[in-house]
């Protein structure tokens, strides 16, 4: 053996530099396109670089109401954000303990994984529009009479999105607890805390930085949800259903514009965080450590 | 701080079929330091969280002091436990790891602060306050959970195997600090370890354990001078179990003496025949491996000195023979 790269090094290397291309390429396309030229069209070569369709978009002309569409979008979002971390979070303390039907309830919660999401979402809005017939005939007059339909956003699309988030946020538990040491706990207990101060101070400071992950995790599954949203969602479009229709009748590059916008917010979402977590770990390493030295 | 005596009554705990410990008494002084020492799977540490109040007794009863306390959760027992490798909230600095107990209690901030100064001044952390337990060598650790468990004022602390996290030599400089500290405090400790040279330097009551019962409980002289059966014998170490005509004796590897046998010399009173195995040189003494008829393998330290004046090789035939006054009979049910 000497020194140096073997040839399959070079060959391994390649594979990932195609593989990162495959990966980034596209986006990387699109927010070049989005710099466009004014009289530049919706594929290379760049007709002159300009912020014309930035500013386009921003002036809202030409587009349908892409504001209120977003704006819908990151309300649904935050609902099943929220929602996914605290019932999974107590689903995933429920599943510590034994209990009588354990292993059915997981299955069937998994399989809404396994399901085609389009069957879901036409399942979810079948039973919304038997819902609808029911209460029109049945319902009292003053009900009745007022009904169209109970399919919504927060109804029939926050249903269907929670189908998908929650068995992912379960499964996310299931590993969070598995490197879950119970000796916390156990200190928690001795040292005099009620079972809701170990949760409160011990548990839930622990699992924080998890739970953060999962939420973003929800949030990113609704955020560009289609399959389940395009049966459900009722009259109102949420932002990637917008999106969708604008590919077959939008034919400039305003819609690259508007992509390169939505990257760029994720990209500053991401780079926050993770400049406080920078932040707070320097801080933190100021105290000094003696981590790891055997003979203090 | 007042250590309080401890007292175990027929004390059990069953898993379905399994015992893991099987109706043992134990009655540990107020102030003493005490080891359940034995084997992994030997009941010690359930025995420890039993005391704790972390797992349920099936039968018996743990008294403290005056009270019954097997029914009492752990807070309330005036018990604290110290857990293996510590269990130091990571997200929490020193200075609040150690005021946790009176933050649940609802103490203010000024206050619980400045007692958990106290004890970290007591353990000699005090200019570590603001660090996180990530931040702390292991020894470091050690002392933090020390101080987080004195501060709930315990007449008894319960420590879950506590220098097994630690290196070697770390270990003893910290098992001296943690007798000088029971010392000092005046506290009840009782201690699990499977380590006996750990148990010996600091118990004042041994208390070794197999297989869910207490095979023997003294202080440490008396359980390694005078070990009551084979199970001891051999877990203490430095001792031979030979069979003898009248049962099984132990005795002690460095109060066998050998004396070569050449060609065909008589052997003398209970002196046994036997083949040098292996010799290791071990600094202060030499230790000779020895086979002795049928699967009787015995263990003889000699001095240096001695050894020089009579050199052993191995293959060599010698005549191993003791004093009489240190063969301990051994009983074969404890």
């Amino acid at each position: 053996m000497r020194e140096g790269r073997s040839a399959s090094f070079y060959w391994l290397a390649a594979f990932f530099v195609a593989f990162v291309l495959f990966l980034y390429g596209p986006m990387i396309a699109i927010v070049l396109l989005s710099f466009q030229g004014p009289t530049g069209g919706m594929t290379f070569p760049m007709n002159g670089v300009s912020l014309h369709w930035f500013g386009k978009l921003w002036s809202g002309g030409g587009i349908v109401d892409i504001k209120s569409a977003f704006s819908r979008s990151l309300q649904l979002g935050l609902v099943v954000m929220a929602l996914t971390v605290v019932l999974s979070t107590l689903a995933g303390l429920a599943f510590r303990k034994k209990f009588f039907g354990q292993n059915l309830l997981f299955y069937v919660t998994v399989a809404s994984l396994i399901v085609p999401s389009i069957v879901t979402s036409l399942g979810i809005a079948l039973q919304f529009r038997i819902f609808d017939d029911a209460i029109k005939a049945y319902a009292p007059a003053f009900i009745s009479d007022e009904w169209t339909t109970g399919m919504g956003l927060f109804s029939s699309a926050l249903g269907a999105h929670l189908t998908w988030t929650l068995p992912f946020g379960l499964l996310i538990m299931f590993a969070i607890f598995n490197r879950f040491d119970g000796r916390f706990e156990e200190a928690a207990r001795d040292l005099g805390a009620t079972p809701w101060q170990t949760f409160r101070h011990v548990v839930l400071p622990i699992i924080l930085p998890s739970l953060v992950g999962v939420g973003l995790f929800g949030f990113t599954l609704s955020w560009d949800e289609i399959a389940r949203s395009s049966q459900t969602i009722g009259e109102k479009n949420t932002l990637p259903l917008e999106l969708q229709a604008l590919t077959t009748t939008v034919t400039t590059p305003e819609i690259y514009a508007l992509g390169t916008v939505t990257t760029g917010v994720s990209f500053l979402v991401i780079g926050i965080a993770l400049a406080s977590i920078l932040l707070l770990r320097a801080r933190q390493a100021k105290q000094g450590s003696d981590a790891g030295k055997g003979m203090l | 701080m007042k250590g309080s005596t401890l007292e175990l009554v027929k004390v059990t705990k069953r898993y379905g079929q399994t015992t893991a410990v099987d109706a043992i008494d134990l009655k540990v002084e107020g102030g003493a330091y005490c080891c359940l020492l034995g084997p992994s799977g030997c009941g010690k540490s359930t025995t420890l969280r039993m005391i704790a109040g972390h797992e349920a007794v099936t039968d018996g009863d743990v008294l403290l002091g005056p009270h019954n306390v097997t029914d009492l959760p752990p807070a309330q027992r005036g018990t604290a436990m110290m857990f293996q490798s510590y269990a130091l909230f990571p997200h929490l600095t020193c200075v609040d790891n150690v005021a946790f107990s009176l933050k649940m209690r609802g103490i203010d901030k000024e206050t619980r602060r400045a007692k958990a100064m106290e004890l970290l001044d007591l353990v000699a952390m005090t200019p570590y306050a603001e660090r996180l337990p990530a931040q702390l060598s292991g020894g470091q650790q050690q002392r933090v959970a020390l101080a987080r468990a004195l501060i709930t004022e315990p007449q008894i602390l319960l420590l879950d195997e506590p220098l097994s996290a630690l290196d070697p030599f770390l270990r003893i400089k910290m098992r001296a600090e943690l007798k000088r500290l029971q010392k000092e405090l005046g506290i009840t400790f009782v201690h699990v370890t499977h380590g006996q040279d750990e148990a010996m330097a600091l118990a004042d009551l041994v208390v070794v354990m197999n297989q869910g019962i207490i095979e023997q409980a003294g202080t440490p002289r008396e359980v390694f001078n005078a070990p009551r059966t084979a199970f001891v014998a051999r877990f203490m170490g430095g001792h031979n179990v030979i069979d003898v005509p009248q049962g099984q004796i132990a005795v002690r590897a460095d109060r066998l003496s050998l004396t070569p046998l050449e060609g065909a010399t008589a052997l003398v009173g209970s002196a046994m025949p036997a083949v040098v195995r292996d010799v290791e040189y071990q600094g202060s003494f030499v230790q000779v491996g020895l086979e002795a008829g049928q699967a009787n393998e015995l263990a003889a330290q000699i001095s240096e000195a001695a050894f020089d004046a009579m050199p052993l090789q191995p293959g060599d035939r010698v005549a191993v023979s003791w004093v009489e006054a240190d063969a301990h009979r051994l009983s074969t049910v404890a």
